[in-house]
């Protein structure tokens, strides 16, 4: 039973465009590729929070460079996504790396403070951008093309984000599992004995850090395409902030974490949105109110099963 | 016998007061080297010295030949000079088994390293395996399951003795390893480490007098941070100076 709630699921995500465009409701489809969008990001964030123990707060600034490596690549007549979306992943895994190598020699307070600091600076870099569109934001004159698929149509994008979504989730378990997965887990609970027993810990936490980044820079790719432009703003360290709440709602370390983050916060926004003019502050409250009730998230009053 | 390990002129101050004041000790290959001392007289600053834990102020340590004064605690452990924690550093959450497990991936030089993402780790069934009978060898067969966590004092002092050896290592420093065991756990323990002997390397620091004395091949002690002897245990114990520190010539009557 509990090996069919993954699979039905996913057969549900995959039929949702579909009942959306029949029932004439297909405004949500971009809505709800903006929020597996930011269920990616949120899981790569807690890959680094969750899974490395790092508290890292600037995860945005990799999500908003995997944004601008498309959006400035298209400026340049590369349309194809077989070479931009790589090509935003590594923008942002290089950035990552650079912030990892600095910051990661710190820990706690540090950590998070170094981090948002990289994050910013990178925030105004790209604000500095006069040629690609300075405060403004660059456009992007047509989605990527993702040959053969058709990215145009609401609905195969939506599709292609699910199964990249779909894909980095299985990639997170098979990670988790891994010996690297296993030595993330030790780091996690004590440092210092990893590196009694022999671990090179400073470059395994790295590499999960530009793991981390460069997801979001995909998720970034993605989020330039579902947008239809790169704007700074997506650098912005309440961005980063916003992430990390998602992280937290959703539960630290599980998988499903970031994504259930991503889908609770957006739906509330939404709702909320519609009733009153202060969503923030019922956003706020819901927050208390899962971190006071249930410290590990709302994955955490999952049956125990569905735990990896 | 060859020296394995060579530590010379060894110094560490806090602030002005030096928990390690020129320190030169010798241990052999083979050998189990007991390290005693007054409470405060720096045995745990100079394990935490050799293992890569702090850096020296001055001197030199060399393992196996080669200097290493300037390496970091793991690259020292990949050579395989390890050391095991005083107080007990586990993995709290994890199995009794995983953590042995953790402890014998360590060895990238048997398996390759952990920068491996896709593979499960439970497909290498040699590690599981390897792992299981360390705890066995050590007393816990059976509580693999359990969280580091839920065991007893005792039992983690015996997990912590494990994944000290899951490392394989040729110098093992075991700082007081029967910390706060009772007497029956204590002996168990002594047992384990005797044998031991001959396979590993080990500098042991100890209190309990009766079983440093029953299993050392050699003793040094330390005194305010300085070694005052080092000799064979007989030697040792007919020793002035050791008997000094130890018995105190300058407790002065009230």
């Amino acid at each position: 039973m509990k090996k069919l709630v993954e699979p039905l699921l996913l057969a549900a995500a995959v039929a949702l465009p579909f009942l959306l465009a029949a029932t004439g409701n297909e405004f949500y489809t971009g809505m709800a590729t903006r929020v597996m969008i930011f269920g990616l990001a949120a899981t790569a964030l807690n890959l680094i929070v969750g899974y490395g123990g790092m508290v890292a707060f600037g995860h945005a600034a990799f999500f908003g460079l995997g944004a601008y490596g498309v959006a400035i690549l298209m400026q340049h007549g590369v349309t194809s996504a077989w070479i931009a979306w790589p090509a935003a992943v590594a923008l942002a895994a290089l950035a990552a790396l650079g912030v990892g190598l600095v910051s990661l020699r710190t820990r706690g307070v540090y950590f998070i403070m170094i981090t948002l600091a990289f994050a910013q600076m990178l925030y105004y870099l790209v604000l500095s951008l006069k040629n690609y569109g300075g405060d403004d934001g660059l456009p992007l004159a047509n989605r990527s093309t993702l040959a053969p698929l058709d990215l145009g149509s609401d609905t195969g994008f939506y599709l292609v984000t699910l199964a990249v979504l779909a894909a980095a989730l299985f990639a997170m378990k098979r990670l988790a599992a891994s010996r690297f997965g296993s030595a993330l887990a030790g780091i996690r609970q004590n440092e210092t004995r990893m590196e009694a027993l022999g671990y090179p810990v400073f470059g395994l936490k790295l590499a999960c850090f530009v793991i981390g980044g460069a997801v979001a820079g995909l998720a970034g790719a993605l989020m330039a395409n579902q947008h239809g432009m790169a704007s700074p703003n997506l650098l912005y360290w309440t961005q980063s902030g916003m992430l990390l709440v998602m992280v937290i709602l959703g539960g630290v370390g599980h998988r499903y974490g970031g994504l259930i983050g991503a889908v609770v916060l957006l739906g509330l926004e939404e709702v909320l949105a519609g009733v009153t003019d202060h969503a923030n502050l019922g956003v706020g409250l819901f927050l208390l109110a899962v971190v006071s009730f249930a410290p590990r998230g709302i994955a955490g009053l999952l049956p125990k099963g569905s735990r990896e | 016998m060859s020296e394995l390990l060579r530590v010379r002129g060894l110094e560490r101050h806090f602030g002005g007061i030096y928990a390690t004041a020129g320190v030169d000790l010798d241990v052999g290959a083979g050998e189990l080297h007991a390290l005693i001392g007054p409470n405060g007289a720096g045995k745990t600053t100079l394990i935490h010295l050799i293992s890569g834990a702090l850096a020296p102020d001055a001197g030199a340590v060399a393992f196996d030949g080669k200097p290493v004064t300037d390496l970091a605690m793991h690259e020292r452990a990949g050579l395989g000079l390890v050391r095991s924690y005083q107080i007990t550093s586990v993995f709290p959450h994890l199995p009794a088994l995983e953590n042995v497990r953790l402890a014998v991936q360590s060895r990238a030089r048997d398996w390759g390293s952990s920068f491996r993402f896709w593979r499960p780790a439970a497909a290498d069934r040699a590690m599981t395996e390897e792992a299981a009978s360390l705890l066995e060898r050590v007393g816990l067969a059976g509580r693999g399951a359990a969280p580091a966590a839920d065991l007893a004092h005792g039992e983690q002092r015996a997990l912590e003795l494990a994944m000290a050896l899951a490392t394989k290592p040729r110098l093992l420093l075991l700082d007081e390893p029967m910390a706060g065991m009772g007497h029956e756990e204590s002996e168990r323990m002594a047992d384990l480490v005797a044998s031991l002997k001959g396979d590993i390397s080990m500098l042991l620091v100890e209190h309990d007098m009766d079983i440093v004395f029953r299993l050392a091949d050699r003793i040094s002690v330390l005194v305010a941070g300085r070694i005052v002897a080092s000799d064979a245990p007989a030697a040792v114990r007919d020793n002035p100076e050791v008997r000094r520190a130890y018995l105190g010539d300058e407790v002065v009557p009230l």
